[in-house]
């Protein structure tokens, strides 16, 4: 992949609240993170952690009632939170697009797909109907819409779901742009036609060469997927780390707790392991580190004191106590175990065999 | 269609049969005869008179004597205005009331459409507020007392339109504005509902995420699908025009087919209240043929003509 050290988007001490008849939800609690040109990051957490309003952050969607507390979200120079709506719009579906998670409801049901693929070239380029349509037939064979031809004035009741999503992705990278946002693009999808949609955003990406923010719960998903990962809880980042420093060598007990809950091909029988308990209400949250309540290998401090970043490796960084030198050694649960052993022999074989891609290597076990 | 369409009018001839049926055995049980207002009359010469116009039949042969007038296109003559043909009464008064119908219809439902959208786009402000008042209002008074607060502000205070009767075009601005009230509250609150629930869809986020502007979206997303819903209101709106047009032609003295039927029901006219009734559920049954098509053309969803799938 063509990755490289630039950033095109920093995301900086993020703060974003709703307010509600309830109370003011702390949706999205400090968040700080970065997407490289090229690269493919993934954000993985449960439902209401906050993965979905930092995207929407990152486009200038945010719901009326959201408030940003503070924070910046740069975009190449300049701050997307201190945008105008005019900027807001050209930087949409022209610099920045997303695809959603449910492509039964994300076409409009009365236009015809052509038209809703070629309409972002008519509102950012000034194209003629005919031009952008010409493009958007283009588009559909890009992204494998079978005789494109015939079908470029069919509407999306006439799609199956797998083929609406080529559509809604078609509808995103019709301009090229720098940062596709996936919110969990395959979650509505059949497992065979996830597997196919993933093949095509890997093979579009490496076409258009777009940095993709990955959003999921599937963390099966994310191994094929993703360069990069950021665990999130609560409304912050708890680790973030390459792929294979989340999937082999975690250090938040989060982070435990979502992989063994994973079925792997060594899973055999026994039961899978869930994390206790529910996310902590964001209307007011917990003093000290969110995850406590629900971790059993909880230091006292955690429920006192928030966690800073500690250090793992320099693209290795995780939020828990357990990483302070001063903290007690624990044992990860066996899962995790093997996970790290596992890890520990990669890095030997590789140290070994100077392969460069570590990806590669990954791809080829699974 | 053409097969649709087929079918749609053998239906619809099906049920116009049916109504006929019941409207006729329905206006034998009201009470009275044609004669009832007229004591002058000896008995021997009302039943002379009855017997002209064969009333004294048992019921089932003056109904089967009417059904084949009908296939001969003979809707008989009226009581209360001597040898006149109704089909004739009928053509010479229909006009009127299309005309009051078809306005009322335009100045309700346009209006109505745009007050809902302005009402959901601006949810949850005074513009919000202000629309759905003035559509309560709108739905909550009848169009009779409208009727008359228009003939005594708009048209005895102001004196800006003909209070009553039948001329020009100035005539029919207040007896329209009465009967559009109902449409237009109706559609306001609709749409008002639909929209805000189109809004909130996710291919309004989608469009908005390509980066189209806010009326953008509404105008090429938002609206269309917010309109299909109501296309199938327009049936029933269709049906309070045509009853209220009955009483505020009678209030505003047009000469339309609603004061006709009034008239006729209260002298026991059977031909003119027959044909009347024939001629409303006619319209009424075309509206509703025309909304589905309409409906379809709209959503492609149910478009009747699939070329694929």
């Amino acid at each position: 992949m063509m990755e490289s050290n630039e950033n095109i988007l920093e995301v900086e001490n993020l703060k974003i609240n709703f307010k509600t008849y309830a109370g003011t939800v702390k949706a999205i609690r400090d968040v700080s993170f970065n997407l490289k040109k090229g690269e493919t990051l993934a954000i993985v957490g449960e439902s209401g952690s906050g993965k979905t309003v930092t995207t929407r952050s990152i486009m200038g969607l945010l719901a009326n009632n959201a408030v940003v507390e503070g924070g910046t979200v740069m975009f190449h120079d300049q701050d997307v939170l201190k945008m105008t709506e005019k900027q807001l719009q050209d930087l949409r579906g022209a610099k920045i697009a997303q695809i959603f998670q449910d492509p039964m409801t994300s076409l409009d049901p009365t236009m015809r797909i052509g038209r809703q693929i070629a309409e972002p070239l008519m509102v950012h380029k000034g194209m003629s109907k005919a031009k952008a349509m010409a493009q958007a037939l283009d588009m559909m064979k890009l992204v494998g819409i079978t005789n494109a031809e015939n079908r470029i004035n069919d509407y999306p009741h006439q799609f199956s779901g797998g083929m609406r999503q080529r559509i809604v992705i078609a509808i995103a990278l019709i301009n090229y742009p720098e940062i596709l946002i996936a919110d969990e693009p395959t979650t509505a999808l059949d497992v065979t036609i996830q597997a196919q949609i993933l093949d095509l955003m890997r093979e579009l990406q490496n076409k258009i060469s777009t940095s993709i923010i990955f959003i999921t719960h599937d963390l099966g998903v994310v191994a094929g997927m993703a360069d990069r990962v950021a665990v999130m809880y609560a409304g912050k980042i708890v680790e973030y780390g390459t792929v294979d420093e989340i999937f082999y060598n975690p250090k938040h007990p989060y982070t435990w707790g979502l992989l063994s809950s994973m079925p792997t091909l060594e899973t055999n029988g026994d039961e899978l392991p869930s994390i206790p308990g529910t996310p902590p209400d964001l209307l007011d949250p917990p003093t000290g580190d969110a995850f406590a309540p629900r971790n059993s290998y909880a230091l006292k401090i955690d429920t006192e004191k928030e966690p800073p970043f500690f250090k793992v490796s320099d693209t290795h960084y995780a939020a828990t106590w357990l990483l302070h030198p001063d903290a007690p050694k624990v044992t990860p649960p066996v899962q995790i175990v093997a996970r790290q052993k596992q890890f520990a022999e990669m890095q030997k074989k590789l140290a070994a065999e100077k392969l460069s891609h570590p990806v590669e290597e990954e791809e080829e076990r699974q | 269609m053409a097969k649709y369409l087929a079918k749609r009018i053998f239906y619809l001839l099906l049920t116009l049969f049916i109504v006929i049926t019941v409207t006729f055995f329905m206006m034998k049980l009201l009470p009275g005869t044609p004669l009832t207002n007229q004591a002058k009359l000896s008995p021997q010469e009302q039943h002379l008179i009855l017997k002209q116009y064969g009333l004294t039949k048992p019921v089932w042969q003056q109904y089967l004597l009417y059904v084949v007038g009908i296939f001969h296109g003979n809707f008989g003559t009226s009581f209360q205005f001597s040898d006149q043909p109704v089909s004739y009464l009928i053509s010479s008064r229909i006009g009127p009331s299309l005309l009051l119908g078809a306005q009322a219809m335009i100045i309700g439902v346009l209006p109505g459409i745009l007050f809902g959208a302005l009402g959901a786009i601006n949810k949850n402000t005074w513009i919000d507020s202000g629309t759905t008042i003035i559509s309560i209002l709108g739905i909550s008074i009848p169009s009779f007392v409208l009727a008359v607060l228009l003939q005594y502000y708009v048209g005895l205070k102001l004196g800006w339109f003909p209070i009553a009767d039948w001329g020009g075009f100035s005539y029919t601005v207040l007896p329209t504005l009465a009967l559009a009230a109902s449409p237009f509250a109706d559609t306001a609150r609709f749409i008002r509902t639909e929209m805000v629930d189109v809004l909130n869809s996710d291919y309004i986020e989608l469009a908005t995420a390509k980066g189209m502007s806010k009326w953008g979206v509404i105008y090429h997303h938002a609206l269309r699908n917010s309109l299909i819903p109501v296309v199938t209101i327009i049936g029933p709106l269709a049906v309070n025009i045509m009853t209220g047009s009955m009483v505020i032609e009678n209030i505003f003295s047009v000469p339309g087919i609603g004061e006709q039927f009034v008239k006729s029901i209260l002298t026991n006219d059977y031909p003119t209240i027959m044909a009347v009734t024939i001629v409303y559920s006619v319209m009424l049954m075309v509206v509703l043929l025309l909304t589905d098509i309409v409906y379809g053309i709209i959503d492609p969803r149910i478009r009747l003509t699939g070329n694929s799938n």
